[in-house]
């Protein structure tokens, strides 16, 4: 069971990672709120499952740590019904302030102003 | 055990500067609040992690939910402010 939660753990940083470099590497800023709201949240179910699990498996089956455990799992579907709240957000307060979508042949196909 | 979780750690601490680079190089604002929230995601997990480093988890948990909450209502509230604000624009964005 440790095995499993740290395979769930390593997966989620994985997860994590992926989002960061989709982040960097994205050229819009509406393109960029892909990784951030989404692979972000699954890298945290992910990590947080595998952390859940952990508590579970090692420490016991007790009272204070199934508490625990249920904290954890509610953080994470706080963080799915708030996470996709604030990319929205963000999404009509870039709309409204009239911020264009990079399109490829406005560029004239170079992506030098992506950083 | 301990030590998959120190690296673990590291790990999620590396990875949040590179959350941290759009957040301090992003050309407008709204890019500087995508890598807030992004980063402020990795540390609930990170505090969850400190917490079964210094085996006080049930403490640490509160604080994770306590900073999930806040990063939520931070990045709601900044959208909303910069929301009324036509001239979004930032100091290197030219394309309209």
């Amino acid at each position: 069971m440790v095995i499993v939660s740290a395979l769930l753990i390593a997966v989620g940083i994985f997860f994590f990672f992926a989002g960061a470099v989709g982040v960097i590497r994205f050229p819009d800023f509406y393109s960029r709120l892909h990784p951030a709201g989404m692979i972000d949240t699954m890298g945290l179910l992910l990590s947080m499952s595998g952390l859940a699990l952990y508590i579970l498996a090692h420490h016991g089956l007790t009272g204070p740590n199934i508490l625990t455990a249920i904290k954890i799992i509610l953080i994470v579907i706080f963080v799915y019904i708030t996470s996709p709240t604030a990319t929205h957000a963000i999404v009509d307060a870039g709309i409204r302030a009239g911020l264009a979508p990079w399109t490829k042949k406005k560029n004239g196909g170079n992506d030098d102003d992506s950083h | 055990m301990d030590s998959f979780f120190l690296c673990t750690g590291v790990a999620i601490c590396l990875i949040s500067l590179l959350s941290l680079y759009r957040s301090i190089v992003g050309p407008t604002i709204l890019d500087r609040i995508i890598g807030i929230n992004a980063l402020g995601t990795k540390t609930t997990v990170l505090l969850i992690i400190i917490g079964l480093l210094f085996d006080r988890v049930d403490m640490f948990v509160d604080i994770s939910l306590a900073y999930a909450l806040l990063n939520f209502i931070t990045v709601l509230a900044s959208a909303r402010y910069f929301h009324k604000k036509k001239g979004l624009h930032g100091e290197s964005l030219t394309q309209k």
